[in-house]
């Protein structure tokens, strides 16, 4: 029964992973940035949900109608003025604009937030749960989290293949030039991407503020396993995103079962394994 | 318009040159007279709770820096939470500022390569905020000699333990013990089987049930909390960072585990990490190395320690923190040092005063003479009890529950069981 629960919390986990990961998979797919900065962004938006707790007095889920809007018009403006002019046939521009804006974000974060660690009290949810056999208890916390991962991704992939925005953003994916050419403007589509990025950040960073404690500092160590859980899933594929989140999530509950000094280890053992097996990834996007 | 900011940029430099420049060559005119002394401190990074109340220390020194026999210029530099930046600005206050006396503090990540470029340039040097177990055995120092130039004071382990199993004898919980204890600098320590928790718990009777190092930042806690409910683990420690606790403490509840005591050393260590876990921080017990109800005082400000933290509160609006008593306090030895100094050009008189010191600072007693707190040359143990945070109305308290090493400090309460 230990095997059972530990399972299923590592499942629930990997939802966790895949709010992280989502963002930088959406970004990937359409643009091919790569964006150092999108864990000191998860934490920013749990900063940004702290304030607008602390004024409102709202629960910090509900601050989620609040925060997503305010993070979308910040991700349209940030792709708008500034990373949009760093774009090109070098990878490299982008790479180091983000990796600035990381440490602009820490020490930003610091000089407003001071260093004090700080949490979004969300009530009685963080700690309920309900036994589902005995010796396994899921907790609604943890279960509300998977099921909105699984719900961001299922809207980002409608998005995607049922709306106009959607076959911009693959249209431009594909191949930018062409799609210029059929008039449409990149810069704008590629807003938008960030836009919506922004908005599964938000999300995201809520999540992971009423979870646990955070502080300007710990926006990197919450990114790798995103990035470990977009490689995993394939590069550029939503659902490939989530099942690589779960995957990590639960190697990882099963190393930490063996040992909890293999917890990480595991996690990163399977990451590799991936890498050696299928490079793209299990579940890579159909490249044209 | 490219070429406007760079012109921009570059006069903005010049310009920048200019006013840095003026008070360097200001500064030389009367260096010869001015004793200045470096510090090298966590401001900024991972680390920058523990410099949250330094500068408004340094500030609250004006007075008794008037009173000093010479003028003193203090260069406090940023750390940066990283122990290579912690080394080179120590050696640009040694070789470029030509500081005459180094300060250090906050973690073995600030003190040891603050010390240890003190002790390779032969400056006095003088640290605090820091176990004395990874200060000196980090530093390879060996018992029998010790090291020439550096001076510190902070408890260590053993006081630690000491004090948890204070704690637990008297809660009366069952002699169940699950440790918690991450893969970094700390938690190796701490659970280490010879020098840590493990060999003194047996010895008093505890059963550890240690599953083993996690890695820090760990986002699942599920398979430590399982062994501890097979175990019937009533008592939990381990030495933990606040979003790691967190995670912990919202799972056990998550999964129906109800420890009666948990002792938790970083975590707990600040009123803003108690005040984060909201309802859930009432009850959790820490070590405490400085609170307002210490009963001492400043040797510089005859401020009572509660007079020092309601002053930090009312300036800065934010509560009292552990490191706040350290940061005064190591400028109350620095001061007292300078006026006992006979030749403050001789590093070797400098180094002279450090080893008479005889002290009643704002954290306790501070001697380096042999004692039954000097546990190896070079190091001096300041007083340490354990404690138990109460949510009042005004926020988070932290009560003195166990001073079994300490009696001088007087007790508040007694441990409350969480469940």
């Amino acid at each position: 029964m230990i095997w059972v629960n530990i399972i299923i919390q590592g499942i629930l986990v990997g939802g966790l992973y895949a709010l992280f990961a989502a963002g930088l998979s959406l970004i990937f797919g359409v643009m091919r940035l790569v964006n150092i900065a999108h864990g000191d962004f998860i934490v920013a938006a749990a900063f940004l949900a702290w304030v607008v707790v602390q004024a409102t007095g709202l629960n910090p889920l509900l601050s989620l109608i609040i925060v997503v809007p305010l993070a979308m018009a910040f991700g349209y403006a940030l792709q708008k003025w500034i990373l949009n002019s760093t774009l090109g046939k070098d990878i490299l521009p982008p790479l180091l604009v983000t990796f600035g804006l990381s440490v602009i974000l820490q020490n930003g974060l610091l000089e407003v937030f001071t260093a004090d660690s700080r949490k979004l009290n969300a009530g009685v949810i963080e700690t309920a749960s309900f036994p589902v056999l005995p010796g396994v208890a899921i907790g609604y916390l943890p279960l509300l989290q998977f099921i909105v991962a699984v719900a961001v991704i299922w809207g980002l992939q409608y998005l995607f293949y049922n709306t106009a925005l959607g076959r911009a953003f693959r249209a431009t994916s594909d191949d930018s030039e062409t799609a210029l050419l059929m008039g449409l403007d990149q810069r704008k589509v590629y807003a938008w991407a960030m836009a919506l990025c922004m908005g599964v950040v938000a999300i995201a960073g809520v999540f992971l503020g009423v979870r646990s404690n955070f502080d300007p500092f710990m926006g990197p160590g919450r990114l790798i396993f995103g990035f470990e859980a977009v490689i995993i899933g394939g590069l550029g594929n939503l659902w490939g995103t989530l099942i690589g989140g779960v995957i990590l999530g639960v190697s990882q509950a099963i190393g930490a079962q063996i040992n909890p000094g293999w917890q990480v280890l595991a996690g990163h053992l399977v990451f590799l394994l991936v890498l050696a097996v299928r490079p793209k990834g299990l579940f890579p996007r159909i490249d044209g | 318009m490219s070429k406007k900011i760079v012109l921009n940029r570059r006069s903005i430099l010049r310009a920048g040159a200019g006013i840095v420049a003026a008070p360097a060559f200001l500064r030389r005119a009367y260096a010869a007279d001015t004793f200045k002394v470096g510090l090298v401190s966590p401001l900024t990074g991972p680390l920058a709770g523990f410099g949250e109340a330094q500068d408004w220390v340094i500030a609250g020194l004006k007075d008794a820096m008037a009173k000093l026999p010479v003028p003193i210029e203090i260069i406090a530099k940023d750390s940066q939470s990283n122990p290579n930046r912690a080394a080179e600005v120590a050696t640009e206050l040694i070789e470029k500022d030509g500081v005459k006396l180094l300060l250090g503090k906050d973690t073995p990540d600030t003190t040891n390569p603050v010390a240890d470029q003190a002790e390779l340039n032969g400056v006095p040097c003088i640290t605090n905020n820091c176990p004395w177990q990874p200060y000196f055995f980090g530093r390879n120092g060996n018992p029998a000699t010790g090291f020439k130039w550096t001076y510190h004071y902070f408890w260590g382990l053993e006081d630690v333990i000491a004090n948890f199993v204070g704690i637990w004898d008297q809660s009366g919980a069952a002699k169940k013990v699950g440790g918690l204890f991450p893969n970094d600098a700390d938690g190796n320590a701490w659970g280490d089987k010879e020098h840590g928790l493990p060999g003194p718990l047996k010895a008093a009777g505890y059963d550890l049930v240690d599953p083993g190092r996690y890695q820090p930042l760990n986002n699942d806690f599920s398979s430590q909390i399982a062994a501890f409910k097979a175990a019937g683990v009533e008592i939990v420690t381990g030495v933990m960072i606040p979003p790691d606790f967190a995670t912990f403490w919202a799972q056990a509840a998550q999964q129906g585990f109800k420890p009666k005591v948990v002792t938790i050393g970083k975590a707990l260590l600040f009123p803003a990490s108690v005040q984060a876990l909201g309802d859930r921080g009432d009850g959790l017990t820490s070590e405490i190395w400085w609170s307002p109800n210490h009963p001492f005082k400043s040797s510089l400000t005859g401020q009572s320690a509660k007079e020092l933290a309601d002053a930090y509160t009312a300036a800065s609006g934010k509560p009292w923190t552990q490191p706040l008593g350290f940061a005064h306090s190591i400028f109350e030895v620095a001061f007292d040092v300078i006026k006992r100094t006979k030749d403050l050009n001789d590093p070797e008189s400098i180094l002279a005063a450090i080893t008479e010191t005889d002290l009643q600072t704002i954290t306790g007693p501070i001697s380096w003479k042999a004692g039954p707190n000097v546990p190896v040359k070079n190091v001096c143990k300041t007083p340490l009890v354990g404690g138990q945070w109460t949510k009042g109305d005004k926020g988070y308290d932290l009560t003195i529950t166990t001073n079994v090493q300490q009696a001088s400090i007087p007790v508040a309460g007694k441990v409350r069981l969480l469940n």
